[in-house]
Protein backbone atom coordinates (compact mmCIF):
# COMPACT_ATOMS: atom_id res chain seq x y z
CA UNK A 1 0.00 0.00 0.00
CA UNK A 2 1.25 3.41 -0.92
CA UNK A 3 1.14 6.67 1.00
CA UNK A 4 -2.24 8.37 1.24
CA UNK A 5 -3.14 12.03 1.27
CA UNK A 6 -5.60 13.31 3.88
CA UNK A 7 -8.25 13.32 1.10
CA UNK A 8 -7.78 9.66 0.10
CA UNK A 9 -11.15 8.45 1.42
CA UNK A 10 -12.96 11.17 -0.55
CA UNK A 11 -11.36 9.97 -3.78
CA UNK A 12 -12.50 6.42 -3.15
CA UNK A 13 -16.02 7.63 -2.27
CA UNK A 14 -16.14 9.69 -5.48
CA UNK A 15 -15.24 6.63 -7.55
CA UNK A 16 -11.67 7.70 -8.25
CA UNK A 17 -9.49 5.05 -9.86
CA UNK A 18 -6.51 4.86 -7.54
CA UNK A 19 -3.05 4.23 -8.97
CA UNK A 20 0.50 4.37 -7.67
CA UNK A 21 2.22 7.67 -8.36
CA UNK A 22 5.71 8.03 -6.93
CA UNK A 23 4.76 5.89 -3.94
CA UNK A 24 1.38 7.59 -3.42
CA UNK A 25 -2.09 6.12 -3.94
CA UNK A 26 -3.65 8.82 -6.10
CA UNK A 27 -6.74 9.08 -8.32
CA UNK A 28 -5.79 8.97 -12.01
CA UNK A 29 -9.37 9.80 -12.91
CA UNK A 30 -12.93 9.83 -11.58
CA UNK A 31 -15.94 8.32 -13.35
CA UNK A 32 -16.36 11.37 -15.63
CA UNK A 33 -13.07 10.42 -17.31
CA UNK A 34 -9.91 12.29 -18.27
CA UNK A 35 -11.43 14.04 -21.29
CA UNK A 36 -14.38 15.41 -19.32
CA UNK A 37 -12.14 16.46 -16.44
CA UNK A 38 -9.73 18.14 -18.84
CA UNK A 39 -12.54 20.01 -20.52
CA UNK A 40 -14.03 21.07 -17.18
CA UNK A 41 -10.77 22.83 -16.31
CA UNK A 42 -10.45 24.51 -19.71
CA UNK A 43 -14.11 25.64 -19.76
CA UNK A 44 -15.23 25.89 -16.13
CA UNK A 45 -13.33 24.57 -13.13
CA UNK A 46 -11.67 21.48 -11.74
CA UNK A 47 -10.47 20.49 -8.29
CA UNK A 48 -7.23 18.61 -7.68
CA UNK A 49 -5.87 17.01 -4.54
CA UNK A 50 -2.17 17.85 -4.68
CA UNK A 51 -1.47 17.08 -1.04
CA UNK A 52 1.15 14.58 -2.17
CA UNK A 53 3.40 17.49 -3.15
CA UNK A 54 6.23 18.15 -0.71
CA UNK A 55 6.58 21.34 1.31
CA UNK A 56 9.81 22.51 2.93
CA UNK A 57 10.09 25.57 5.16
CA UNK A 58 13.22 27.67 5.43
CA UNK A 59 13.45 29.97 8.43
CA UNK A 60 16.12 32.26 9.82
CA UNK A 61 17.84 35.46 8.77
CA UNK A 62 19.49 33.80 5.77
CA UNK A 63 16.48 31.77 4.62
CA UNK A 64 15.96 33.76 1.44
CA UNK A 65 19.69 33.80 0.68
CA UNK A 66 19.78 30.03 1.10
CA UNK A 67 16.83 29.58 -1.27
CA UNK A 68 18.65 31.79 -3.75
CA UNK A 69 21.75 29.61 -3.47
CA UNK A 70 19.71 26.40 -3.97
CA UNK A 71 17.82 27.37 -7.11
CA UNK A 72 18.53 29.01 -10.46
CA UNK A 73 15.92 31.78 -10.44
CA UNK A 74 16.36 35.04 -8.53
CA UNK A 75 14.82 34.71 -5.06
CA UNK A 76 16.41 37.92 -3.74
CA UNK A 77 14.15 39.99 -5.95
CA UNK A 78 10.97 38.41 -4.62
CA UNK A 79 8.57 40.84 -2.98
CA UNK A 80 6.77 39.76 0.19
CA UNK A 81 4.05 37.22 -0.67
CA UNK A 82 5.43 36.72 -4.16
CA UNK A 83 5.99 33.27 -5.67
CA UNK A 84 8.43 32.12 -8.30
CA UNK A 85 8.90 29.01 -10.38
CA UNK A 86 12.43 27.67 -10.62
CA UNK A 87 14.59 24.67 -11.40
CA UNK A 88 17.00 23.43 -8.71
CA UNK A 89 20.25 22.03 -10.09
CA UNK A 90 23.08 19.72 -9.19
CA UNK A 91 26.60 21.16 -9.36
CA UNK A 92 26.91 19.78 -12.93
CA UNK A 93 23.80 21.67 -14.06
CA UNK A 94 21.45 18.65 -14.19
CA UNK A 95 18.06 19.17 -12.60
CA UNK A 96 17.31 17.94 -9.05
CA UNK A 97 13.71 19.14 -9.27
CA UNK A 98 11.56 22.06 -10.29
CA UNK A 99 9.66 23.90 -7.60
CA UNK A 100 7.83 26.96 -6.38
CA UNK A 101 9.45 29.36 -3.91
CA UNK A 102 7.13 31.45 -1.72
CA UNK A 103 8.52 34.46 0.13
CA UNK A 104 6.30 34.75 3.20
CA UNK A 105 6.41 36.97 6.30
CA UNK A 106 8.31 34.65 8.61
CA UNK A 107 9.60 31.97 6.24
CA UNK A 108 10.38 30.82 2.75
CA UNK A 109 8.24 27.93 1.51
CA UNK A 110 9.49 25.50 -1.14
CA UNK A 111 6.89 23.33 -2.88
CA UNK A 112 8.49 20.31 -4.49
CA UNK A 113 7.41 17.29 -6.51
CA UNK A 114 5.88 14.40 -4.58
CA UNK A 115 8.06 11.73 -6.15
CA UNK A 116 11.17 13.79 -5.39
CA UNK A 117 10.38 14.83 -1.83
CA UNK A 118 12.76 12.48 0.00
CA UNK A 119 15.56 13.10 -2.49
CA UNK A 120 15.04 16.88 -2.39
CA UNK A 121 14.90 17.10 1.39
CA UNK A 122 18.15 15.13 1.66
CA UNK A 123 19.68 17.38 -0.99
CA UNK A 124 18.55 20.56 0.74
CA UNK A 125 20.00 19.42 4.07
CA UNK A 126 23.25 18.51 2.38
CA UNK A 127 23.48 21.91 0.70
CA UNK A 128 22.71 23.59 4.00
CA UNK A 129 25.96 22.16 5.37
CA UNK A 130 27.82 23.89 2.52
CA UNK A 131 25.90 27.10 2.96
CA UNK A 132 26.51 27.59 6.65
CA UNK A 133 24.47 28.96 9.56
CA UNK A 134 21.50 31.32 9.55
CA UNK A 135 18.85 28.99 8.15
CA UNK A 136 16.69 26.20 9.55
CA UNK A 137 15.13 23.62 7.27
CA UNK A 138 11.95 21.75 8.09
CA UNK A 139 10.02 19.23 5.98
CA UNK A 140 6.34 20.06 6.59
CA UNK A 141 4.92 17.83 3.84
CA UNK A 142 3.05 15.48 6.16
CA UNK A 143 1.24 18.22 8.04
CA UNK A 144 0.22 20.14 4.90
CA UNK A 145 -2.80 19.57 2.69
CA UNK A 146 -2.77 21.14 -0.78
CA UNK A 147 -5.76 21.59 -3.05
CA UNK A 148 -5.74 23.24 -6.48
CA UNK A 149 -8.87 24.81 -7.93
CA UNK A 150 -8.24 25.62 -11.57
CA UNK A 151 -10.14 27.01 -14.51
CA UNK A 152 -11.80 30.22 -15.71
CA UNK A 153 -14.49 29.97 -13.00
CA UNK A 154 -12.09 29.06 -10.18
CA UNK A 155 -11.97 32.53 -8.66
CA UNK A 156 -15.75 32.90 -8.65
CA UNK A 157 -16.13 29.55 -6.90
CA UNK A 158 -13.42 30.06 -4.30
CA UNK A 159 -14.65 33.60 -3.61
CA UNK A 160 -17.88 32.14 -2.21
CA UNK A 161 -15.88 30.52 0.58
CA UNK A 162 -13.81 33.49 1.70
CA UNK A 163 -14.12 37.14 2.64
CA UNK A 164 -10.65 37.83 1.20
CA UNK A 165 -10.98 39.69 -2.11
CA UNK A 166 -9.24 37.16 -4.38
CA UNK A 167 -8.87 39.79 -7.08
CA UNK A 168 -6.15 41.27 -4.85
CA UNK A 169 -4.02 38.16 -5.27
CA UNK A 170 -2.04 38.70 -8.48
CA UNK A 171 -0.62 35.93 -10.66
CA UNK A 172 2.23 34.20 -8.80
CA UNK A 173 1.37 35.96 -5.56
CA UNK A 174 0.00 34.57 -2.32
CA UNK A 175 -1.99 35.62 0.72
CA UNK A 176 -1.49 34.11 4.18
CA UNK A 177 -4.01 33.43 6.91
CA UNK A 178 -6.93 33.51 4.51
CA UNK A 179 -10.16 32.10 5.92
CA UNK A 180 -11.39 29.49 3.41
CA UNK A 181 -14.62 27.77 4.46
CA UNK A 182 -13.75 28.52 8.07
CA UNK A 183 -10.24 27.12 7.92
CA UNK A 184 -6.94 28.99 7.83
CA UNK A 185 -5.21 28.75 4.46
CA UNK A 186 -2.32 30.03 2.40
CA UNK A 187 -3.78 30.88 -1.02
CA UNK A 188 -1.74 31.57 -4.14
CA UNK A 189 -2.73 32.32 -7.70
CA UNK A 190 -0.65 29.51 -9.17
CA UNK A 191 -1.28 26.17 -10.83
CA UNK A 192 -0.21 23.50 -13.23
CA UNK A 193 -2.92 23.56 -15.87
CA UNK A 194 -2.36 26.64 -18.04
CA UNK A 195 -5.57 28.17 -16.66
CA UNK A 196 -6.24 30.78 -14.03
CA UNK A 197 -6.70 29.32 -10.59
CA UNK A 198 -5.50 28.93 -7.04
CA UNK A 199 -3.53 26.58 -4.89
CA UNK A 200 -4.82 26.38 -1.34
CA UNK A 201 -2.55 25.13 1.45
CA UNK A 202 -4.21 24.06 4.68
CA UNK A 203 -3.39 21.94 7.69
CA UNK A 204 -3.71 18.26 6.79
CA UNK A 205 -6.67 17.81 9.15
CA UNK A 206 -8.58 20.62 7.38
CA UNK A 207 -8.04 19.29 3.86
CA UNK A 208 -11.16 17.12 3.59
CA UNK A 209 -13.43 19.92 4.79
CA UNK A 210 -11.99 22.44 2.32
CA UNK A 211 -12.10 19.88 -0.51
CA UNK A 212 -15.78 19.17 0.10
CA UNK A 213 -16.69 22.83 0.45
CA UNK A 214 -15.03 23.80 -2.85
CA UNK A 215 -16.81 20.95 -4.66
CA UNK A 216 -20.10 22.09 -3.14
CA UNK A 217 -19.49 25.77 -3.91
CA UNK A 218 -18.68 24.95 -7.53
CA UNK A 219 -21.52 22.53 -8.19
CA UNK A 220 -23.57 25.11 -10.11
CA UNK A 221 -20.59 25.81 -12.42
CA UNK A 222 -20.10 22.11 -13.01
CA UNK A 223 -16.80 21.83 -11.18
CA UNK A 224 -15.33 18.32 -11.42
CA UNK A 225 -12.85 16.56 -9.20
CA UNK A 226 -9.86 15.86 -11.46
CA UNK A 227 -7.24 13.15 -11.26
CA UNK A 228 -3.62 12.88 -12.25
CA UNK A 229 -4.59 12.00 -15.83
CA UNK A 230 -6.18 15.38 -16.48
CA UNK A 231 -3.44 17.10 -14.49
CA UNK A 232 -0.91 15.60 -16.88
CA UNK A 233 -2.85 16.33 -20.10
CA UNK A 234 -3.50 19.93 -18.99
CA UNK A 235 0.10 20.68 -18.01
CA UNK A 236 1.29 18.96 -21.19
CA UNK A 237 -0.80 21.18 -23.50
CA UNK A 238 0.49 24.24 -21.65
CA UNK A 239 4.06 22.82 -21.94
CA UNK A 240 4.69 22.99 -18.21
CA UNK A 241 7.54 20.52 -17.71
CA UNK A 242 7.13 17.40 -15.59
CA UNK A 243 10.06 15.98 -13.67
CA UNK A 244 10.90 12.51 -14.96
CA UNK A 245 9.70 13.52 -18.42
CA UNK A 246 11.13 16.85 -19.60
CA UNK A 247 13.39 17.30 -16.59
CA UNK A 248 15.91 15.01 -14.93
CA UNK A 249 19.50 14.87 -13.72
CA UNK A 250 20.72 14.32 -17.29
CA UNK A 251 19.20 17.49 -18.75
CA UNK A 252 19.95 21.09 -17.86
CA UNK A 253 17.24 23.72 -17.49
CA UNK A 254 18.77 25.52 -20.48
CA UNK A 255 18.15 22.48 -22.66
CA UNK A 256 14.63 22.30 -21.30
CA UNK A 257 13.88 25.81 -22.53
CA UNK A 258 13.79 27.26 -19.00
CA UNK A 259 16.44 29.94 -19.59
CA UNK A 260 14.04 32.59 -18.33
CA UNK A 261 14.11 30.86 -14.94
CA UNK A 262 17.91 30.65 -14.82
CA UNK A 263 19.50 33.93 -13.74
CA UNK A 264 23.09 33.23 -14.73
CA UNK A 265 24.35 36.60 -13.49
CA UNK A 266 23.08 36.35 -9.93
CA UNK A 267 25.54 35.54 -7.09
CA UNK A 268 26.72 32.00 -6.48
CA UNK A 269 24.16 29.22 -6.91
CA UNK A 270 24.44 25.47 -7.29
CA UNK A 271 25.11 24.58 -10.92
CA UNK A 272 26.10 28.10 -11.96
CA UNK A 273 29.52 27.42 -13.51
CA UNK A 274 28.52 24.72 -16.02
CA UNK A 275 25.35 26.60 -17.01
CA UNK A 276 27.29 29.81 -17.62
CA UNK A 277 29.83 27.87 -19.67
CA UNK A 278 27.16 26.28 -21.88
CA UNK A 279 25.56 29.66 -22.50
CA UNK A 280 28.89 31.33 -23.28
CA UNK A 281 29.66 28.60 -25.78
CA UNK A 282 26.55 29.32 -27.79
CA UNK A 283 23.84 27.53 -25.85
CA UNK A 284 22.94 23.88 -25.38
CA UNK A 285 23.51 21.34 -28.15
CA UNK A 286 20.07 19.79 -27.71
CA UNK A 287 16.78 21.43 -26.98
CA UNK A 288 13.30 20.59 -25.90
CA UNK A 289 10.83 21.08 -28.73
CA UNK A 290 7.17 20.54 -29.36
CA UNK A 291 5.96 18.65 -32.41
CA UNK A 292 2.71 17.67 -33.98
CA UNK A 293 2.16 14.28 -35.57
CA UNK A 294 1.05 14.71 -39.17
CA UNK A 295 -0.46 11.27 -39.77
CA UNK A 296 -2.28 8.71 -37.67
CA UNK A 297 -0.36 7.73 -34.57
CA UNK A 298 0.03 8.86 -30.99
CA UNK A 299 3.39 9.93 -29.60
CA UNK A 300 4.33 8.63 -26.15
CA UNK A 301 7.18 9.11 -23.72
CA UNK A 302 10.22 7.17 -24.90
CA UNK A 303 9.28 7.05 -28.59
CA UNK A 304 12.38 7.87 -30.69
CA UNK A 305 12.53 10.91 -32.97
CA UNK A 306 14.14 10.73 -36.41
CA UNK A 307 15.30 13.25 -38.98
CA UNK A 308 13.99 13.13 -42.53
CA UNK A 309 16.69 10.65 -43.49
CA UNK A 310 15.52 8.24 -40.82
CA UNK A 311 18.41 8.77 -38.43
CA UNK A 312 17.54 8.79 -34.73
CA UNK A 313 18.02 12.31 -33.39
CA UNK A 314 16.27 12.31 -30.04
CA UNK A 315 13.47 11.03 -27.91
CA UNK A 316 9.95 11.96 -26.87
CA UNK A 317 9.58 13.07 -23.24
CA UNK A 318 5.79 13.41 -23.20
CA UNK A 319 3.19 12.67 -25.83
CA UNK A 320 -0.52 12.17 -26.09
CA UNK A 321 -3.53 13.21 -28.08
CA UNK A 322 -4.30 16.79 -27.06
CA UNK A 323 -7.90 16.94 -25.85
CA UNK A 324 -8.14 20.67 -26.53
CA UNK A 325 -6.47 20.69 -29.97
CA UNK A 326 -7.70 17.30 -31.13
CA UNK A 327 -4.21 16.50 -32.42
CA UNK A 328 -1.48 14.08 -31.49
CA UNK A 329 1.38 16.16 -30.11
CA UNK A 330 4.64 15.55 -28.34
CA UNK A 331 7.54 17.12 -26.49
CA UNK A 332 11.06 15.84 -26.93
CA UNK A 333 14.74 16.58 -27.16
CA UNK A 334 16.42 17.12 -30.55
CA UNK A 335 19.73 18.66 -31.67
CA UNK A 336 19.60 22.47 -31.53
CA UNK A 337 19.98 22.76 -35.31
CA UNK A 338 16.74 20.80 -35.81
CA UNK A 339 14.75 22.75 -33.22
CA UNK A 340 13.27 25.37 -35.54
CA UNK A 341 9.48 25.35 -35.95
CA UNK A 342 8.58 23.97 -39.36
CA UNK A 343 11.37 21.37 -39.33
CA UNK A 344 10.12 18.00 -40.54
CA UNK A 345 10.94 15.04 -38.35
CA UNK A 346 9.37 11.64 -37.69
CA UNK A 347 8.32 9.90 -34.53
CA UNK A 348 8.80 6.16 -34.32
CA UNK A 349 5.50 4.60 -33.23
CA UNK A 350 5.92 0.88 -32.63
CA UNK A 351 8.59 0.54 -35.30
CA UNK A 352 6.84 2.76 -37.84
CA UNK A 353 8.16 6.25 -38.69
CA UNK A 354 5.23 8.66 -38.60
CA UNK A 355 5.86 12.14 -40.08
CA UNK A 356 5.79 15.04 -37.64
CA UNK A 357 6.61 18.72 -37.63
CA UNK A 358 8.29 20.91 -35.02
CA UNK A 359 5.85 23.58 -33.86
CA UNK A 360 6.02 26.57 -31.56
CA UNK A 361 5.27 25.88 -27.93
CA UNK A 362 3.26 26.10 -25.78
CA UNK A 363 0.67 24.11 -27.68
CA UNK A 364 -2.05 25.82 -25.68
CA UNK A 365 -2.23 29.29 -24.19
CA UNK A 366 -5.39 30.59 -22.61
CA UNK A 367 -6.92 33.63 -24.27
CA UNK A 368 -6.30 37.03 -22.74
CA UNK A 369 -2.84 36.07 -21.61
CA UNK B 1 -23.28 -3.89 -16.93
CA UNK B 2 -23.45 -7.66 -16.57
CA UNK B 3 -21.17 -9.93 -18.52
CA UNK B 4 -22.98 -11.30 -21.60
CA UNK B 5 -23.61 -15.02 -21.24
CA UNK B 6 -23.24 -15.84 -24.95
CA UNK B 7 -19.59 -14.77 -25.24
CA UNK B 8 -16.29 -16.41 -24.37
CA UNK B 9 -13.54 -14.50 -22.57
CA UNK B 10 -9.80 -14.39 -22.02
CA UNK B 11 -7.87 -13.39 -18.92
CA UNK B 12 -6.58 -10.48 -21.00
CA UNK B 13 -10.14 -9.12 -21.18
CA UNK B 14 -10.95 -9.90 -24.81
CA UNK B 15 -14.21 -11.53 -25.83
CA UNK B 16 -15.14 -13.87 -28.71
CA UNK B 17 -18.64 -14.28 -30.14
CA UNK B 18 -19.84 -17.41 -31.95
CA UNK B 19 -19.81 -15.46 -35.26
CA UNK B 20 -16.04 -14.90 -34.84
CA UNK B 21 -16.21 -11.25 -33.77
CA UNK B 22 -13.73 -10.07 -31.13
CA UNK B 23 -13.67 -7.11 -28.79
CA UNK B 24 -12.63 -6.02 -25.32
CA UNK B 25 -14.75 -6.33 -22.21
CA UNK B 26 -16.63 -3.75 -20.22
CA UNK B 27 -14.03 -4.12 -17.50
CA UNK B 28 -11.19 -3.50 -19.99
CA UNK B 29 -12.75 -0.38 -21.50
CA UNK B 30 -13.44 0.97 -18.03
CA UNK B 31 -9.84 0.40 -16.98
CA UNK B 32 -8.52 2.06 -20.14
CA UNK B 33 -10.65 5.16 -19.83
CA UNK B 34 -11.52 7.28 -22.86
CA UNK B 35 -10.31 5.36 -25.92
CA UNK B 36 -8.89 7.86 -28.41
CA UNK B 37 -7.12 5.68 -30.95
CA UNK B 38 -7.37 2.17 -32.33
CA UNK B 39 -4.76 0.56 -34.53
CA UNK B 40 -6.45 -2.13 -36.60
CA UNK B 41 -4.78 -5.05 -38.41
CA UNK B 42 -5.12 -5.87 -42.11
CA UNK B 43 -7.92 -8.08 -43.30
CA UNK B 44 -6.66 -11.50 -44.39
CA UNK B 45 -3.93 -11.76 -41.78
CA UNK B 46 -3.75 -15.08 -39.95
CA UNK B 47 -3.51 -14.90 -36.19
CA UNK B 48 -2.41 -17.45 -33.65
CA UNK B 49 -4.10 -17.66 -30.31
CA UNK B 50 -2.65 -14.99 -28.01
CA UNK B 51 -1.00 -13.08 -30.86
CA UNK B 52 -1.06 -9.28 -30.69
CA UNK B 53 -3.18 -7.93 -33.54
CA UNK B 54 -3.70 -4.27 -32.71
CA UNK B 55 -3.52 -1.50 -30.17
CA UNK B 56 -6.00 0.61 -28.26
CA UNK B 57 -4.85 3.89 -26.79
CA UNK B 58 -6.49 6.12 -24.23
CA UNK B 59 -5.28 9.57 -23.29
CA UNK B 60 -2.87 8.04 -20.82
CA UNK B 61 -2.18 4.49 -21.94
CA UNK B 62 -1.30 2.13 -24.76
CA UNK B 63 -2.58 -1.46 -24.67
CA UNK B 64 -2.00 -4.35 -27.03
CA UNK B 65 -4.92 -6.41 -28.23
CA UNK B 66 -4.51 -10.19 -28.23
CA UNK B 67 -6.45 -12.65 -30.34
CA UNK B 68 -8.49 -14.96 -28.11
CA UNK B 69 -8.16 -17.82 -30.62
CA UNK B 70 -6.38 -18.70 -33.86
CA UNK B 71 -8.10 -17.68 -37.07
CA UNK B 72 -7.99 -15.46 -40.13
CA UNK B 73 -9.12 -11.84 -40.00
CA UNK B 74 -12.27 -11.58 -42.14
CA UNK B 75 -13.30 -8.05 -41.19
CA UNK B 76 -12.12 -5.11 -39.12
CA UNK B 77 -14.39 -2.48 -37.64
CA UNK B 78 -13.51 0.60 -39.72
CA UNK B 79 -15.96 2.71 -37.70
CA UNK B 80 -13.40 2.71 -34.90
CA UNK B 81 -10.92 4.71 -36.99
CA UNK B 82 -13.02 7.84 -36.66
CA UNK B 83 -15.01 6.82 -33.60
CA UNK B 84 -12.76 4.97 -31.18
CA UNK B 85 -15.13 6.00 -28.37
CA UNK B 86 -17.54 3.29 -29.57
CA UNK B 87 -15.39 0.87 -27.59
CA UNK B 88 -16.28 2.73 -24.41
CA UNK B 89 -19.92 3.20 -25.32
CA UNK B 90 -20.78 -0.32 -26.44
CA UNK B 91 -17.88 -2.73 -25.96
CA UNK B 92 -19.97 -5.85 -26.67
CA UNK B 93 -21.87 -4.35 -29.62
CA UNK B 94 -20.86 -1.66 -32.13
CA UNK B 95 -17.48 -1.44 -30.37
CA UNK B 96 -16.40 -4.83 -31.78
CA UNK B 97 -12.87 -4.73 -33.18
CA UNK B 98 -12.21 -7.60 -35.60
CA UNK B 99 -14.06 -10.65 -36.92
CA UNK B 100 -12.25 -13.94 -37.40
CA UNK B 101 -13.05 -16.82 -39.71
CA UNK B 102 -11.82 -20.37 -39.51
CA UNK B 103 -11.79 -20.17 -35.74
CA UNK B 104 -10.24 -23.12 -33.97
CA UNK B 105 -13.21 -24.63 -32.16
CA UNK B 106 -11.11 -26.44 -29.58
CA UNK B 107 -9.42 -23.18 -28.61
CA UNK B 108 -12.77 -21.40 -28.44
CA UNK B 109 -14.14 -24.08 -26.15
CA UNK B 110 -11.16 -23.61 -23.88
CA UNK B 111 -11.92 -19.94 -23.20
CA UNK B 112 -13.64 -18.71 -20.07
CA UNK B 113 -17.40 -18.50 -19.90
CA UNK B 114 -19.07 -15.44 -18.36
CA UNK B 115 -19.14 -16.90 -14.87
CA UNK B 116 -15.50 -17.93 -14.96
CA UNK B 117 -14.49 -14.54 -16.38
CA UNK B 118 -16.29 -12.69 -13.62
CA UNK B 119 -14.71 -14.95 -11.02
CA UNK B 120 -11.33 -14.22 -12.59
CA UNK B 121 -11.88 -10.49 -12.20
CA UNK B 122 -12.96 -10.81 -8.62
CA UNK B 123 -9.94 -12.94 -7.86
CA UNK B 124 -7.60 -10.45 -9.49
CA UNK B 125 -9.05 -7.31 -7.99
Amino acid sequence: MGKRTPIYEEHVALGGRMVDFGGWDMPVQYPAGILAEHEAVRQRAGLFDVSHMGEVELRGERALAFADYLVTNDCQRLAMDQVLYTPMCYPDGGVVDDLLVYRLQDRVLLVINAANTDKDVAWIFERKEHFGPGVEVRDVSAETGQIAVQGPRAQEILQRLTSKDLQEIAFFHAAEDVDVAGRKALVSRTGYTGEDGFEVYVRAEDAVHVWREILRAGAQEGILPCGLGARDSLRFEACLPLYGHELDADHSPLEAGLKFFVKLQKPDFVGQAPLVKVQEEGGPARRLVGYRVLERGIARQGYPLQDEAGKTIGVTTSGMPSPTLGQSIGLGYVPAELAQPGTRIAVEVRGRAVPAEIVKIPFYRRSGK
Amino acid sequence: MSTPQDLRYTKDHEWLRADGSVGITQFAQDQLGDVVFVELPEVGRTLKQGEAFGVVESVKSVSDLYSPVSGKIAKVNQELVDHPELINQDPYGVGWIIALEGVDDAEAAGLLDATAYEAEQEGGH
